[in-house]
C-alpha cells in the first residue's frame, strides 16, 4: 500500500475488497482496515423554518496515525459532522442517516449506551474554547481523571497519578502541584494543554479536534500545533482537525476535505488541495487569503456573496450563485447536483467543469496569485 | 494610499504630514479591593510609554498578542479612555485631555470600527437609524436628507440601499461589518481606528472587507490605524507596522522592512509562529517534515507585574544581564526602522 496516501475514500482499496466507488446503499462492514469509515452521512435538523440539511452526504475514511483536515466556512457542517461521529447529537431532533464505522463497529445504529462507552475511551474530542469547556468548579486533575475512572477499574489515587502523568506529557510545568489547580488558574494555552491531556487520558484511537487553536495567540498556537503533532506520533491516534484556518490544516493534515453547505466540495491529499485544487470554492479560499509565504499581492480575490442558508440550499451545485464559472457549464451547475468524481489518484471534486477547464483556470489563478502552477498529476494525464 | 514609507523619527516634533502624533502614551489601570474602604492593590500597566506618528493617507498596522495593549492604545487614540500620561496631537492640536464637550466636534474626524459586528450594532435599531445616527448626534444637515445619504453610504460599502429599514439580525457577519463601516464613514472622518475589523469574519468575507477598506481609502483619502493579531492580514493592509509586547512598542518599521528584516527577537518569533498555508515537505518515507521555527516557551507574563527592563527577556533566547536591568530604548537602527532591543537581529547590511 502506498504509505503517503494514508486516508482513502471508501473503495480506494478496491483491489482488496473489490467494491465499486461510492456505494451509498452499502451497509456491510467496511473491507478496509481504516480506523474510521464514514459513508454517505446525512445529519438533518427539523426546525420551525424548515429542514436544516447541516450535513448532506459526507464520506471519508481515516487510517491510524493519519490526520484528516476538514475545512469550510461557518455553517458548512464541519462541527456537526464531528459531533455526529462522537454521538453527541443524541437527545436532539437530529435525523442521522448513513453509516459511521469506527474500527469495524457501526455507530449510527448503535445504542446510546454503547456510544457512551466508546466516547472518552476509544474516541475523544478537543473543543475550541478551553475556558468554556472546562468546569470551573472542579480541579483540572479531577476533570482529567474523570474519564479514566469511568473507563478503567482503578483507584482514585492511581487516576490522579495518571492525570499528573498526562499533564507532564502535554508540557505543563510542575504537574504535581498544578493538578490541584482550578481552570481559572491556568492561562489560555495551558487550558488547551489540559483539554488535550483530558482527551488523551484513555489513549483514544480517534481524536477529533474542533478548532483547537482558534482561541489562542499565534505563539501559543505554534506550541499547541507542535504538541499535537508530537502526541500523534507518540499515541498513533487517527486525528480529525476541523478548522477554518488553512495554515493550521497545512501544518497538520495528511488529507483535506473541503466542505461547502454541508456537502463535499473537494477531497484529496493536502498537496492536491494546496497545489492543484480543482473546485472553484477551493480556488476562492486560496485567493481570498493574504499569505506570508508569497510576495504580497496588491489585491485579494474574494468570493462574492455569502454562504447559503442550509434550509434553502441553492439548486444544483450549492456554490453556483457565488461561482464565477457556473455560466460555463450550460446550466448544469444550476440544475444538476454535481457528483464527486476523481480528477487524480485519491483526489475527488464535485464540480461540473471538465478536468481540462479546471486545470486551465487554476493555472491562470495561480499565475495571478504568483504561485507556480505545479501540475503533477495533471501532466501525468497528458503523457 | 502611496504614503512615503520612510518616516521621520517617531519621537520627533510634529511634521506637517503627520495626522496624529503620540508621545509617551501610557495607561495604567488600578486594581482595587474593598467595597467601603477601596484601596489600590496593584497596577495593570496596559500601555507604557508608547510613541509613534500616523502620517496622512497611510495605514499603520498594530500587531501583538492578547494583553499587549493594542486595544487600549486604540481606545486612547479615539479618546474613549483617558490616558494616564503622554500626549496625543491630532492635526497639530493637543487632544490628550480635551473634555467631552470640546472633544465632540473632533469626533467627526476620528472614528472607530469595532471587532465584533454582532455586539457593536444595536439590535433594536434599523440599519437606517444606525448609519444615520452620527448625523443626528452631531446635528449635521446632509444635502439630500438623512435617508438618501444613508442609502448612498450603504451603496458605497456594497450593501443594497433598499435594506434601509431592516434590522441587524437580518444580515450576515460580513454585511454587519459593512454596516459598521458605513456608520464610521457618515461624518467623513480623517482618521479611522479599526480594532480587529476582520477577525470575526470567514476567510472569503474577510477578503471582501479588506478590499472594501482599501477602496474607501483611495476614494476618500482616509488614514487608518488597523489593530489586528493576524500578521498576514496586517502585511496586506498596512504601509507601516508597529509591534507591541506587554504594553511596550518593541518595533516600528515599514511593511517590507518589518516582514523581510525583522529586528526585534519577538517580531522574529511572531513571524515564524504563523502557520503557512502550504503543506509541509515530506521525506522519502512519506513523513511530514516540520518547518523549523523559533519556539517561544511559556506564556506572555501578566501586565500586573511585568518583568523589569526589557519585558521580553523572560522568553527571549538572546537575553543577557543587561536586558534584566536596563530598559532598551526605541532606536532608529535603519531609516524608518525603530527597534527597542539590546541585541537586535538582522543587523548586518542587506545581502
Amino acid at each position: 500500500m502506498d504509505l503517503r496516501r494514508g486516508i482513502r475514500r471508501s473503495g480506494d482499496g478496491k483491489a482488496a475488497g473489490g467494491r465499486e466507488v461510492p456505494e451509498v446503499t452499502d451497509t456491510s462492514a467496511p473491507t478496509t482496515s481504516a480506523m474510521l469509515d464514514v459513508r454517505d452521512l446525512h445529519i438533518h435538523f427539523p426546525t420551525d423554518d424548515g429542514l436544516v440539511k447541516a450535513v448532506d452526504g459526507i464520506s471519508f475514511t481515516l487510517d491510524r496515525g493519519k490526520t484528516l483536515g476538514i475545512v469550510g466556512e461557518s455553517g458548512s457542517g464541519k462541527s456537526v459532522t464531528s459531533l455526529g461521529i462522537m454521538g453527541l447529537h443524541h437527545g436532539t431532533k437530529a435525523n442521522i442517516t448513513g453509516t459511521i464505522w469506527l474500527d469495524g463497529e457501526e455507530l449510527v445504529a448503535a445504542s446510546a449506551n454503547r456510544v457512551r462507552e466508546l466516547r472518552g475511551s476509544k474516541m475523544a474530542m478537543i473543543f475550541q474554547d478551553p475556558l468554556s469547556s472546562l468546569h470551573p468548579y472542579y480541579t483540572v486533575g479531577a476533570q482529567i481523571s474523570e474519564a479514566y475512572l469511568i473507563h478503567n477499574k482503578v483507584s482514585k489515587k492511581a487516576a490522579k497519578d495518571h492525570a499528573i502523568d498526562m499533564l507532564r506529557r502535554v508540557g505543563i510545568p510542575n504537574p504535581q502541584t498544578r493538578v490541584d489547580d482550578y481552570p481559572h488558574q491556568f492561562s489560555g494555552g495551558m487550558r488547551q494543554r489540559a483539554m488535550i491531556a483530558m482527551s488523551l487520558s484513555c489513549n483514544p484511537e480517534l481524536l477529533i479536534a474542533d478548532e483547537p487553536t482558534t482561541a489562542l495567540d499565534v505563539t501559543v498556537q505554534a506550541q499547541i500545533l507542535d504538541l499535537m503533532a508530537d502526541l500523534q506520533q507518540e499515541f498513533g491516534s487517527a486525528v480529525i482537525v476541523i478548522t477554518h484556518d488553512l495554515g493550521v490544516v497545512a501544518e497538520l493534515a495528511d488529507d483535506i476535505l473541503v466542505m461547502y453547505a454541508g456537502r463535499m466540495a473537494e477531497y484529496g491529499s493536502s498537496e492536491d488541495i494546496f497545489d492543484r485544487p480543482a473546485h472553484p470554492y477551493a480556488w476562492g479560499l486560496l485567493g481570498s487569503m493574504p499569505r506570508l509565504d508569497r510576495a504580497r499581492i496588491e489585491r485579494l480575490i474574494p468570493i462574492p456573496g455569502t454562504p447559503p442558508s442550509l434550509i434553502r440550499v441553492p439548486s444544483g451545485c450549492p456554490f453556483h450563485p457565488r461561482c464565477a464559472y457556473a455560466a460555463q457549464t450550460n446550466g448544469r451547475s444550476v440544475n444538476e447536483v454535481p457528483q464527486l468524481r476523481a480528477v487524480g489518484p485519491g483526489h475527488e471534486v464535485a464540480c461540473h467543469l471538465s478536468t481540462e477547464e479546471q486545470r486551465r483556470i487554476w493555472g491562470e489563478q495561480a499565475a495571478r496569485m504568483q504561485l507556480s502552477p505545479p501540475a503533477r498529476h495533471f501532466s501525468q494525464e497528458d503523457a | 494610499m502611496t504614503a512615503p514609507l520612510s518616516q521621520p523619527s517617531a519621537t520627533q516634533a510634529t511634521s506637517s504630514d503627520a495626522l496624529m502624533t503620540v508621545t509617551g502614551l501610557t495607561k495604567h489601570f488600578p486594581v482595587t479591593r474593598g467595597i467601603i474602604f477601596r484601596h489600590r492593590v496593584g497596577l495593570v500597566r496596559s500601555v507604557d510609554d508608547v510613541s509613534f506618528e500616523v502620517t496622512r493617507g497611510e495605514t499603520l498596522g498594530v500587531v501583538g498578542e492578547s494583553g499587549c495593549g493594542k486595544t487600549t492604545t486604540a481606545r486612547m487614540l479615539t479618546r474613549l479612555i483617558e490616558p494616564t500620561a503622554g500626549q496625543i496631537l491630532f492635526d497639530g492640536r493637543d487632544i490628550t485631555h480635551l473634555r467631552a464637550g470640546a472633544m465632540r466636534p473632533l469626533r467627526r474626524e476620528i472614528q472607530m470600527i469595532f471587532q465584533d459586528p454582532y455586539s457593536s450594532l444595536n439590535p433594536r435599531h434599523t440599519v437606517g437609524s444606525i448609519v444615520g445616527a452620527p448625523w443626528r448626534l452631531q446635528k449635521v444637515k446632509t444635502d439630500k436628507g438623512i435617508k438618501r445619504s444613508v442609502q448612498e453610504l450603504l451603496e458605497l460599502v456594497g450593501l443594497n440601499p433598499e435594506h434601509y429599514n431592516r434590522y441587524p439580525h437580518e444580515f450576515s457577519g460580513g454585511q454587519r461589518q459593512r454596516i459598521g463601516i458605513a456608520r464610521t464613514l457618515a461624518l467623513r472622518p480623517k482618521l479611522i481606528v479599526a480594532d480587529e475589523p476582520v477577525s470575526a469574519l470567514d476567510v472569503s468575507i474577510q477578503a471582501q472587507v479588506i478590499n472594501l477598506l482599501d477602496d474607501l481609502q483611495s476614494e476618500l483619502g482616509l488614514t487608518y490605524v488597523i489593530i489586528a493579531h493576524d500578521l498576514s492580514v496586517v502585511r496586506h493592509v498596512a504601509n507601516r507596522v508597529a509591534v507591541m509586547y506587554l504594553g511596550n512598542l518593541v518595533e516600528l518599521a515599514s511593511r517590507n522592512d518589518l516582514y523581510e528584516r525583522p529586528r526585534h527577537p519577538y517580531t522574529v518569533a511572531l513571524l515564524s509562529a504563523v502557520p503557512l498555508p502550504k503543506p509541509a515537505e515530506r521525506s522519502a518515507e512519506g513523513q511530514r517534515q516540520r518547518r523549523e521555527r523559533v519556539r517561544l516557551t511559556g506564556d506572555v507574563p501578566s501586565p500586573l507585574n511585568p518583568p523589569p527592563a526589557c519585558r521580553f527577556h523572560t522568553r527571549c533566547w538572546k537575553a543577557q544581564e543587561v536586558c534584566r536591568t536596563v530598559p532598551p530604548p526605541l532606536e532608529e537602527l535603519a531609516p524608518g526602522h525603530h527597534v527597542a532591543c539590546h541585541f537586535p537581529e538582522n543587523t548586518t547590511p542587506a545581502a
